[in-house]
């Protein structure tokens, strides 16, 4: 009888103990699809601005305003996306264009029509002209090059 | 619970930081519970209102500009930045929640007779706290400088520029000049981002630190009976969790408010265009606006606009100075007395804004 009783008893205690977990599972669950519902509006309306910019990215081609008219041994600067370009005009009539984001740390090298070369400031990288290569200094890797098409007047720059 | 945290990381917590009063203090605090418990929930539904603010005002300054891009910049958040019309809309009827909680606390406080002794300071400061989150709500109203908000400040300044002497310089002073500019909505924005908070804060402090010191003050009908007969409930858990029930819900309804009746943008503001026929000011300053108006009607010229100022001004001023006239419980006659003023303050305070409303012109925006 006393053995009965306990059984029961141990039998009801296993079950609120169930009811326990089960009630402090589906709480934690709850609380964390709150959390879920305040948080992904918040964590959209923050990253906003890097989604912008992230399409913007996505951009293939741009025509280089006023490219044409730039003189031989000269550079222009350019927007391709979001970020600066360079389009430079060889002595032998020749195009080239690179991402102009140093791939050392980021800055914006620049073209020296002296030296004929692209000249980084912030840590003397240097960079070839025609091809983009790492030629000197800390740069690891030559600049991103683009695909230059002049026709009509106009300047297209491409990725390549 | 300490426990689990791992004994000896809590007692090095606790002989540092003290840790072991506090929390002695929260498990042995009780809360009275009687049939008048649910007008305990305002105060703690304002602070979630407060709290809510805090967060979605810093959310806001990442894209807002005061200044002459002010209107593009709300624009913006309204249109351009993913659930920016949220974040806004949010922040703007947690503003109107949040004081419309703050009055049914002020008013459930003042006819449970909470403001007597010893609690008098935390009547006062919650009447600063108060008046501090109208001059929230007036200074934000200015600052996406859509029409309605020109308006609104263009009007609301002019209040205290009849004062005599001092008022123009005062206007302007706080404008930045006899005109609503950029100036005005930089000042208004300094104002609202951190002198308000900066003054505001403290004084919630202090006001949240009285009501651990005092206790929640019991109605007279729970204070007739003997103290054996009383009942309370622990602090914690039970009223910590049936508080978070409540901000649950208050938390739903200011999210059905909010995506149901995004907060609107007027046109932008233009200083030559005639002002819109139902301009009026938010529901909170609509009974002194009313109030302004009648004694204008009733009184013409400067002398219905001095009465009707000085009729609103002492009926705020003989409420502030509630607790020195209706000190204890023994204030018997006094007491009766200051209910039934509380009831025409309350009657006043609604049939104003009603007739406020009543009086606006219809117009489709």
């Amino acid at each position: 009888m006393s053995e009965n009783q306990n059984t029961s008893g141990s039998t009801e205690q296993g079950a609120s103990s169930e009811r326990r977990t089960f009630l402090k599972v589906a709480a934690c669950g709850v609380g964390a699809a709150w959390a879920g519902m305040v948080g992904y509006p918040i964590y959209r309306y923050i990253a906003s601005p890097v989604e912008e910019a992230a399409s913007a990215d996505v951009v293939t081609e741009v025509e280089v305003e006023k490219g044409a008219e730039l003189p031989k041994n000269a550079a222009l600067m350019f927007k391709f996306g979001t970020k600066p370009a360079m389009l430079i005009h060889h002595d032998d009539d020749t195009w080239s264009a690179f991402l102009a984001v140093c791939t050392h740390l980021g800055c914006t090298p620049a073209y020296q029509p002296e030296e004929k070369r692209i000249f980084c400031p912030c840590h003397s990288g240097v960079y070839d002209a025609h091809s983009g290569a790492n030629v000197a200094g800390p740069p690891p890797k030559p600049l991103p090059q683009f695909k230059v098409a002049v026709a009509d007047g106009k300047v297209v720059v491409s990725r390549a | 619970m300490p426990e689990s945290l791992g004994p000896k990381v809590y007692s090095w917590l606790d002989e540092r930081l003290g840790l072991s009063p506090i929390l002695e203090l929260a498990l042995k605090k009780r809360v009275p519970d009687h049939k008048h418990s649910f007008w305990y929930y305002w105060g703690g539904i304002t602070l979630f209102f407060f709290i809510v603010m805090c967060f979605t005002g810093v959310l806001l300054l990442l894209y807002y500009r005061p200044g002459d891009g002010a209107y593009e910049s709300v624009q913006q958040i309204n249109t351009q930045i993913k659930f920016g019309w949220l974040i806004r809309s949010i922040h703007s009827w947690s503003a109107n929640l949040m004081v419309a909680a703050a009055f049914v606390h002020m008013f459930s406080t003042f006819f449970m007779k909470a403001y007597r002794a010893p609690r008098e300071f935390l009547w006062w400061s919650g009447f600063g706290l108060l008046s501090l989150a109208m001059v929230f709500g007036f200074s934000g109203y200015l600052l996406p400088m859509d029409d309605l908000a020109y308006f609104a400040t263009k009007v609301g300044l002019s209040i205290p520029a009849v004062m005599p002497v001092v008022g123009p310089w005062i206007a302007d002073l706080v404008r930045g000049g006899p005109d609503i500019t950029a100036y005005t909505i930089s000042r208004f924005f300094a104002l609202h981002v951190v002198i308000l908070p900066a003054l505001f804060i403290p004084l919630l402090l202090l006001h949240l630190g009285l009501v651990q010191q005092h206790g929640m003050s019991i109605p007279e009908s729970e204070q007739q009976k003997p103290e054996a007969e009383r009942k309370s409930i622990p602090f914690f858990p039970n009223f910590v969790f049936k508080d978070l029930a409540v901000w649950l819900v208050a938390l739903n309804v200011l999210a059905l408010l909010a995506v149901a009746f995004p907060w609107p943008l007027g046109p932008a503001a233009d200083p030559l265009a005639p002002a819109p026929a139902d301009i009026h000011p938010e529901w909170y300053f609509m009974s002194s606006f009313q109030i302004l108006k009648a004694f204008g009607g009733w009184f013409p010229g400067v002398v219905g606009e001095f009465l009707g100022i000085a009729f609103f001004n002492a009926g705020v001023v003989l409420w502030a100075l509630v607790p020195l006239f209706d000190p204890n419980t023994k204030s018997g006659q006094w007491g009766r007395r200051v209910t039934w003023f509380g009831f025409v303050v309350l009657a006043v305070l609604i049939v104003t804004t009603i007739w406020g409303y009543a009086v606006l012109p219809a117009v489709a925006h």
